[in-house]
């Protein structure tokens, strides 16, 4: 690759114009002035070329040098990423800080990968073998947790000449590959350029039915969320976005979390460093870090490198994608993306469109989501893989009517609204149950079912557990509709008081309550509750609904309401989700809870079993 | 190539044109607002320092905003007025810097760090860059210091912590300059005896408010430890932009060199975002929601996350900014964008003020972040969690019954709706409603909340784990001591 030599003519802001390389593409890399500040090429003119550059360039000036290296900007691909820390254009931050103590200079190279680390290598394959792109040449157990497997490149094909065991750094030669254009040294690590989509099976596309269990009930009972799905979390500041999101890397059922942090908080960061280390996978029982991958790129991180870490996190979630893994990707804020996109757009004196974005947002933000997917990946052995992305979009003054927010919902298939009048009174997550949906639903669903009536082995004996498993579904439309009644009765609730409602109404606003506070809040930093196993949840929705069905009975046959709101039960409902007894405490509470009702029906002379 | 040396260049002092070596400039082909066009420049590197004298013999400082060989566009530190496109011009070679050291410490200067308490400018020191650098994430220490206010509403709900920026959203003619006073006041760390180093930075201040500020620390005694950064209301806007970030310089100083706990109070962040603005207006950028620019986000952000402690340094730098809410409206971009990059924020609500409650703060709106980090058994006290979750559950349903009272009357409330009514109007006068010279420590306010919600009946309580109610539940421990 060669290097080019030119001249800066221009220096304003994060923008920069050179001129004297001749062959210079959009999207190479650059080295800015003395410091060798890097810089992308983002517009092509006659003579000349604009860049900008990742980092703060006050004190260069025209008349210095700009050096065209001819590549694009690249992702190192490789064992190692994991349970490390990256800025937005993938430096070790580590390594960053170690060099150059607590505050991030400019104009220091380090590298992703770590080239002082040895690999113990495992070869799958032997000498002479012929392989293609995508084959697995061997395996390196990155942390306790992931066996990472080294791919043969895209684009590579030939016959294994020579495959080695052993120990090795990343960028030291494992195997050598004779194709039909000469010979191709493999190591454990490849570069890859971010805002290509990594190539996967052609036609290779598969179908959205797996869902990625996050524990969290809102999610994955109401609107879960599959692998290799896309989903949107919009909503205003404080309505608990981070928490959510941070929320589902630590407990969804992904190998990989690639985080990122796109022009958010530096606190936010270090909360997630101090606390993934300590927390444990919920089903392998290691620290959580080492399945995860931290790119952070703070709001007062230069711009221009926000706009690169959506592509480089995306480009690893593709990378361990390809070795066969569910990889979930957590971009937050993309409008902190879609705000680079304009600041740069805006100082390249584009035309701006709406709100002063430009009018290729909308492709960009197709252009990554469809980087989600779940498909057989390339090469041998046969393997699927799946990139989920979830991503937080910011809308100003929290409304959705905003160009960001509307372009996003065109691409995801689940849009969880949060709510700032629930984040008001402390409702987490402020998922409002009215205004969000998810596209996967249907399908997901039985698989959900199906995951956790193989899980307890206890349950699986009972009786009703089987009725809970075939009428999940209806289960959960049931609680839509009572959340959806209970809504437009508040309405009229609040012109005529609650008092004045008659008696059933006055029950779908109490079970609405119960859902609400037992089923729908779930508390992110309670040891029980920050994880709610599936088959949990599936007990907690069953009691829930059974209970509003038979007060229902009691209520239609004349007994006072508030005979039913009186019992003691209540409250331990609406706490259930926080007891450690867990489901077996839970199934004891139904039995309570439907003898008390029984007991108030039996005093008024009937039975609340008859009609069933 | 340019082999010319960087020089480094004391800015604070009163610098001269002819203080600079090198090329003088005379003329310039276009003066705009607060911006200079100077044609065919040589060796000009981008947010350099430029010294100008127009005609009336009066040196002004100035930073290249976009340079290329035919043109270098210069933004005026100060009053534009009396310029002419016939004066001389002088590139300093550095950006902006300002020297430090441990006699900054009692000073008073104004928005471009020229004293103002009569004494001479800072002679020795280190000298800074006034941008500053982001800090490295991986050496950013989890802020979980519980800081005492002495003000119930902000401990026992919106608790704040060394480390956090902590923004208080207001509007005109509420007492938020009392509220900034009164903490910076009784601002301590539980346990340590050790008081805050305090930066004050004014943007824009009437000269009473600013005034006020100077009194009460000077009052408290708390003037030896603080330094004061104030660009008044009549000070030429653009050198607000200027003002945070010399005060943050200063404060970081303080914090990671001299190892000291430092709360930055910068007020009001409003003005300084009209001045940016401004300046963005001149430059005739493409511009955003209401006229700010783009980069608005990103520039707010370049101040705030300049909060935070590091690892390996003993100090830390705690940022309160004060902003007044054009139009009292949340949703505009200034408070919108604040809010996306502080810690949470304190409300403060017209409404509450004008019932006579001080401080004037609304919770529901408000937030506190890194609250869960800082407070707990060991900490605060166990139940403060639960409680302060308990609060806003049961505030906001008085609210709603009090909305409804607005129309069914209060007769028309059921039993349960009466009791969070009444429940919400105690909670407004005892827990919020305190004296401005009143300092509540973290168990008293504790204590007040507990008085206040043993007013529901205890199911109701369904916020707060059941061996905490036993513990410590009005009724409960009254049964105890029995």
């Amino acid at each position: 690759m060669s290097m080019q030599m030119g001249t800066l003519e221009r220096v304003a802001g994060s923008i920069v114009v050179g001129s004297g390389i001749s062959d210079v593409k959009m999207g190479e890399v650059v080295m800015v002035g003395r410091e060798e500040l890097i810089g992308e090429v983002v517009k092509l003119t006659e003579g000349g070329f604009t860049a900008q550059v990742f980092e703060s360039t006050g004190g260069v000036g025209p008349g210095e040098k700009i050096v065209g290296t001819g590549k694009k900007l690249v992702a190192e691909l490789g064992p190692g990423l994991l349970d490390r820390i990256y800025d937005g254009v993938a430096r070790d931050l580590e390594l960053l800080f170690k060099e150059r103590g607590s505050f991030i200079q400019r104009g220091v190279r380090v590298n992703t990968l770590r080239r002082d680390v040895e690999w113990e290598f495992k070869p799958s394959l032997l000498k002479g073998a012929s392989v293609g792109e995508g084959d697995i040449l061997g395996t390196v157990l990155e942390t306790p947790m992931l066996r990472h497997h080294i791919l043969v490149p895209p684009g590579v094909k030939g016959r294994l000449k020579q495959i080695e065991e052993g120990s090795f750094r990343v960028n030291e030669t494992i195997a050598i590959i004779a194709g039909k254009d000469g010979e191709y040294e493999a190591s454990l690590m490849q570069e890859w350029p971010v805002k290509v989509p990594r190539p996967f099976k052609e036609g290779g596309r598969l179908g959205l039915d797996l869902p990625l269990i996050t524990g969290q009930r809102v999610i994955d009972t109401f609107y879960p969320i599959a692998k290799g799905g896309a989903a949107a979390i919009p909503g205003g500041f404080g309505t608990g976005k981070t928490v959510m999101l941070q929320q589902i890397a630590k407990w969804s059922d992904a190998d990989v979390v690639v985080y990122t942090g796109c022009g958010e908080r530096g606190n936010e960061m270090c909360d997630v460093l101090t606390e993934f280390p300590r927390l444990k996978d919920p089903k392998k029982g290691r620290p959580l870090m080492e399945r995860t991958i931290l790119l952070a790129n703070t709001s007062n991180m230069p711009v221009a490198a926000r706009e690169a870490s959506i592509y480089m996190g995306v480009t690893m979630g593709e990378y361990y994608r390809d070795q066969g893994y569910d990889v979930a990707l957590m971009a937050d804020s993309t409008s902190r993306w879609a705000e680079a996109l304009r600041e740069v757009s805006g100082r390249l004196e584009e035309l701006p469109v709406e709100q002063g974005y430009p009018a290729y947002l909308p492709d960009r933000v197709a252009e990554f989501y469809e980087r989600a997917g779940r498909m057989v990946v390339l090469g041998s052995p046969e393997r699927n893989g799946s990139v989920t992305i979830i991503g937080a979009v910011s809308p100003p003054g929290g409304d959705f009517n905003e160009p960001l927010t509307i372009a996003t919902l065109r691409y995801a298939g689940v849009f969880w609204a949060l709510d700032p009048e629930l984040a008001f009174s402390r409702h987490f997550p402020a998922v409002n149950w009215l205004k969000s949906y998810s596209l996967y639903s249907g399908p997901l669903l039985s698989t959900f079912t199906e995951s956790w009536a193989s899980h307890s082995e206890y349950e699986k004996t009972l009786s009703w557990w089987h009725e809970i498993s075939s009428r999940y579904e209806e289960y959960r439309t049931k609680a839509l509709e009572l959340l959806n009644t209970a809504a437009s009765i508040e309405s009229i609730a609040r012109v005529i008081g609650e008092s004045a409602l008659p008696d059933d109404q006055q029950l779908v606003l109490l079970a609405a309550e119960m859902l609400k506070e037992g089923f729908l809040r779930q508390f992110a930093f309670d040891e029980v509750d920050a994880y709610c196993q599936p088959e949990k949840q599936a007990l907690l929705l069953k009691m829930l609904i059974d209970f509003h069905t038979n007060a229902l009975k009691l209520v239609t046959r004349k007994v006072p309401i508030d005979l039913v709101k009186e019992l003691q039960q209540i409250p331990l409902i609406m706490r259930a989700k926080e007891n450690p007894g867990g489901t077996r405490y839970i199934a004891q509470l139904m039995e309570d809870s439907q003898q008390a009702l029984e007991k108030i029906a039996s005093n008024y002379g009937f039975t609340t079993k008859e009609e069933y | 190539m340019v082999s010319r040396p960087r020089r480094s260049i004391k800015l604070t002092s009163k610098l001269r044109l002819e203080d600079i070596q090198g090329e003088v400039y005379r003329g310039v082909s276009e003066i705009k607002g607060s911006l200079v066009f100077v044609r065919d420049v040589k060796d000009v590197t981008y947010d350099e320092v430029v010294i100008m004298r127009g005609p009336d013999n009066i040196d002004r400082m100035g930073r290249v905003l976009d340079v290329s060989h035919e043109l270098a566009i210069v933004q005026v530190l100060g009053s534009t007025s009396d310029l002419q496109t016939d004066m001389a011009l002088k590139f300093t070679g550095t950006t902006f810097k300002i020297p430090v050291s441990d006699q900054v410490l009692g000073r008073m200067f104004n928005g471009l760090y020229r004293p103002v308490d009569g004494l001479p400018p800072l002679a020795s020191g280190d000298v800074r860059e006034t941008d500053g650098t982001p800090i490295n994430p991986i050496a950013r220490i989890q802020p979980n210091n519980f800081i005492q206010t002495g003000i119930s509403a902000i401990d026992g709900m919106l608790s704040l912590v060394r480390g956090q920026k902590l923004p208080i959203f207001t509007e005109s003619g509420l007492p938020h300059n009392r509220l900034a006073a009164q903490i910076a006041r009784q601002a301590t760390v539980r346990g340590e005896k050790e008081e805050f180093a305090l930066v004050f930075g004014a943007m824009g201040l009437k000269r009473d408010d600013a005034t006020f500020f100077v009194d009460q620390f000077r009052n408290s005694g708390a003037i030896e430890k603080s330094v004061v950064i104030l660009n008044l209301a009549e000070d030429p806007a653009v050198e607000r932009l200027l003002t945070p970030r010399i005060a943050l310089t200063v404060a970081e100083y303080l914090a990671f060199d001299l190892e000291l706990h430092v709360l930055v109070i910068l007020d009001d962040m409003t003005l300084y975002c009209e001045a940016l603005r401004e300046l963005s207006a001149a430059k005739e950028e493409v511009p955003g929601r209401a006229g700010y620019p783009g980069y608005l986000y990103s520039d707010l952000a370049t101040i705030y996350e300049r909060a935070g402690i590091v690892s390996g340094r003993k100090g830390s730098l705690t940022q309160m900014p004060i902003l007044t809410m054009p139009g009292g409206d949340i949703r505009h971009p200034i408070p919108d964008l604040t809010g996306y990059i502080t810690e949470g924020q304190v409300f403060l609500d017209r409404d509450l003020y004008l019932r006579g409650i001080y401080p004037p703060i609304n919770v529901l709106p408000s937030l506190s972040r890194l609250m869960r980090s800082g407070i707990g058994s060991s900490k605060t006290r166990d139940d403060h969690r639960d409680v302060a979750d308990q609060l806003y559950d049961a505030y906001a349903r008085g609210i709603r019954a009090r909305d409804l009272a607005k129309i069914v009357g209060e007769l028309g409330l059921n039993e349960r709706e009466k009791k969070f009514l009444e429940f919400s109007e105690a909670f407004e006068k005892l827990f919020v409603g305190q004296g401005d010279s009143e300092n509540r420590p973290v168990e008293e306010t504790l204590d007040r909340a507990w008085d206040l919600l043993a007013k529901i009946p205890e199911a109701e309580l369904v916020r707060i784990h059941e061996e905490l109610i036993a513990k410590y539940h009005p009724h409960h421990r009254a049964n105890t001591r029995e």
